[in-house]
């Protein structure tokens, strides 16, 4: 490797890292200031996160729905287009899962998972692929209506689920009928953790690949970068931009059907647990980067599974944690202004 | 993964035994060594402080607090997804926990049940009506309260307070628990002047706090003058209430610090009674109650003390009515009663008591209700 790569590969890597030292100073300061004593704090979030075989699995289960839902804003964001409509995505892939799920009872397990992968897959796709197409075909901005196309999609799920589809024995909480235990996605092999781990690290390396090495996403991040210069050297703007969406979207979709064949077992309204909008907090820690988003989640995951155990070790309330994320994502944000400013990453100039 | 549960129990036979070992040492000290070895947990889907459902389970999390030699850890705002099985999980592994009690209607199935199988000494207490015999394991079980006798009282007392007939409900989700409560609120206030009719409005979700403001005031422009809600934190409409110049009765919890003029009373949880019974149970060894049901008699439920604005005709009525729940002869379904479509749902002669579980799918809105299932 040469100098100017490394020195490039010790930036992205200590700018982001220094970030979140700094954030994890600040809050202990705030700490501090509540009377609480900041190393006691650090030790806890040590213990509940990532101390125990125990808790890496609490850290890794809550980082899996987080890995699939943050490619559904990193992968449009190569196109250039900023989507936050993924818990959209991720309600209705659940939701068409799950009516799958149901209609094929008694087939084979293997072909009912497969496609309620599919259905999960096709639906979150092709409902950010139709944000992708209204800002391509009608200059509509994608980040204020892929939210608003979120909120369509919680409202027909809430539709669907407490009427049409709902199963007449979920007397207080309305669900679908349930798509019986031999359809149900068991743990990834060895941990306490379900199979949507597995799919999110999978799906992320395959992406990295798509957009990092090949022509593919070389033409991607062109279109990202120009869209004008883009269409100019004859690139398929459009479709580019609609299938950076559907595969975003899709990512959601899966972690929607994941949800309902890994833990819920149907589609009801706890599907809606702010997975979708906690993705966005990490594709932009880990700056869009596909390969990124696996360690950020889990740093996420992280924080949320110690969260529980600063509530119940020093009785603190359930926002300290948001306290620690919002101080790591402005940071690392902030941070952002560093790129090629710090000396020691400059490769040395040679001297004539 | 399956080697983790006999690994657990294996573990915890070692400590039991070390600990039987040290407090036979200790001889006298067993009582108190045994009690102060109880971890409770308690998780919350809400705020703890949101004057409502979470608040009513963490008012009895915190008498619990002061009792000697219990441990209570807590965690709130805990979402119907595998973190709250990770949570329950960590209160097991981390803290010690023996006792649970996941506090919302969505941790049951398959969040608790899943625990409950895989850490089958710990026992599982869920607020909710869902434990089945036969169905679900022995170390879950349900407690819930039949707090439509106070939604019946309440109803009485805005019976005598609305000036203009119309009294007005916020619910959630038009579910049988939901309905219940409905009905009982407009019957209550109908044994008062049988002209009175109740509008219901269903916000759709258990928090939608602007939705609530919205639904309060447009009753409020209707011309209604006593509104009550079935929502998770009633904290906005009885706010919103106050601030236009109408009653409110309160839900879940205390709100009269909300209010401090339109407040006539409200509907309570009192859960410390059963908490305090699954907390005896377990340190004294009993087998867990798996299904604890109860009312006012019972002192599952209490009304909140009344408002300046109560008049005494209210008050009489509404305490003749109450003690008579005590005394656990009172019925409010009971026949002929008609739904608000003209149906009959009861006929005449007919008495649904409160442990009737035809009541748990209620399915209807009675006569003088404005509104749709």
């Amino acid at each position: 490797m040469s100098s100017a790569r490394l020195g490039s590969a010790l930036e992205s890597l200590t700018i982001p890292v220094g970030a979140l030292i700094g954030a994890m100073l600040l809050f202990g300061l705030f700490m501090l200031m509540l009377g609480q004593n900041p190393l006691e704090v650090y030790g806890l979030i040590y213990q509940g996160g990532f101390s125990s075989a125990f808790s890496w699995q609490n850290t890794l289960s809550r980082a899996a729905p987080l890995i699939l839902t943050a490619l559904c804003v990193a992968l449009p964001a190569q196109a250039g287009l900023m989507i936050i409509g993924s818990e959209g995505a991720l309600v209705l892939g659940g939701l068409t899962a799950a009516v799958i799920g149901h209609a094929m009872t008694g087939m084979p397990p293997i072909s009912v998972k497969i496609a309620m992968a599919l259905g999960g897959l096709l639906s979150g796709g092709l409902w950010i692929a139709a944000a992708g197409a209204l800002r391509q075909y009608r200059g509509i901005n994608e980040t204020i209506s892929s939210l608003l196309l979120t909120y369509i999609a919680i409202a027909l799920f809430n539709h669907m689920v407490e009427g049409p589809l709902r199963d007449p024995a979920s007397l207080n909480k309305p669900s679908t009928a349930p798509i019986g235990d031999a359809s149900m996605l068991g743990n990834f092999p060895g941990l306490d953790v379900h199979w949507g781990l597995g799919f999110g690290i999978i799906f992320c390396i395959a992406m990295y690949i798509l957009v990092k090495r090949t022509t593919w996403g070389f033409g991607l991040r062109i279109v990202g970068g120009n869209a004008r210069a883009a269409r100019l050297a004859g690139l398929p703007v459009g479709p580019l931009v609609l299938a950076a969406c559907f595969l975003g979207g899709a990512a959601s979709g899966l972690a929607g059907m994941v949800e309902v064949a890994a833990v819920h077992g149907n589609a009801n309204a706890s599907l809606m647990a702010g997975y979708g909008y906690a993705g966005i907090l990490v594709a932009f820690i880990a700056r869009q980067n596909p390969l990124a988003i696996i360690p950020v989640a889990i740093l996420l995951g992280g924080i949320s599974a110690s969260g529980g155990m600063l509530q119940r070790r020093l009785d603190l309330p359930d926002a300290t944690v948001l306290v620690l994320q919002g101080m790591a994502f402005l940071l690392v944000l902030a941070s952002e202004t560093l790129y090629g400013r710090i000396k020691l990453f400059k490769p040395r100039e040679v001297a004539a | 993964m399956t080697a983790r549960p006999t690994d657990l129990s294996r573990r915890n036979m070692i400590k039991g035994a070390a600990a039987v070992a040290a407090t036979g040492a200790m001889g006298g000290w067993i009582p108190a060594f045994a009690q102060s070895k109880l971890t409770v947990g308690v998780i919350y889907v809400g705020p703890r402080d949101d004057y409502g459902y979470n608040q009513a389970q963490a008012q009895a999390a915190a008498a619990l607090k002061k009792m000697p030699g219990i441990k209570v850890v807590e965690q709130e705002k805990v979402p119907e997804t595998t973190d709250v099985q990770k949570t329950m999980g960590s209160m097991i592994e981390q803290d010690g926990v023996t006792l649970l009690f996941p506090t919302s209607f969505g941790y049951f199935d398959p969040h608790m049940l899943r625990m409950a199988e895989k850490y089958p000494k710990v026992r599982f207490a869920h607020c909710g009506g869902m434990w089945t015999s036969g169905k679900h394991p022995a170390n879950t079980g349900s407690y819930f309260g039949y707090i439509d006798e106070c939604q019946y009282l309440n109803g009485i007392v805005a019976g005598y307070a609305s000036k203009t007939k119309k009294i007005g409900f916020i619910a959630a989700k038009p579910i049988p628990q939901v309905l219940r409560n409905c009905n009982a609120f407009l019957m209550g206030a109908r044994s008062v002047d049988p002209k009175i009719t109740c509008q219901l409005i269903v916000t759709g979700d258990w928090s939608l706090p602007v939705k609530e403001a919205e639904a309060t005031n447009s009753m409020v422009d209707q011309g209604i003058d006593v509104i009550t809600s079935h929502v998770d934190s009633p904290k906005v409409l009885i706010e919103t209430a106050e601030k236009r110049g109408i009653f409110s009765c309160g839900y879940h919890a205390n709100q009269s610090a909300l209010a401090p003029k339109g407040y006539l009373t409200g509907a309570e949880w009192n859960w410390l009674t059963v908490y305090e019974q699954h907390v005896k149970d377990a340190i004294a060894g009993a087998p867990f109650k798996n299904f604890v049901r109860g009312g006012l008699k019972e002192g599952f439920v209490k009304m909140s003390p009344y408002g300046k604005a109560v008049p005494d005709a209210a008050k009489k009525k509404a305490d003749a009515t109450k003690a008579a729940m005590m005394k656990g002869d009172y019925v409010i379904f009971k026949g002929p009663l008609k739904d608000n479509t003209g149906k009959e749902v009861i006929p005449a002669g007919k008495s649904l008591v409160q442990t009737d579980p035809v009541l748990e799918q209620m399915n209807y809105l009675v006569e003088g209700v404005v509104g749709k299932v």
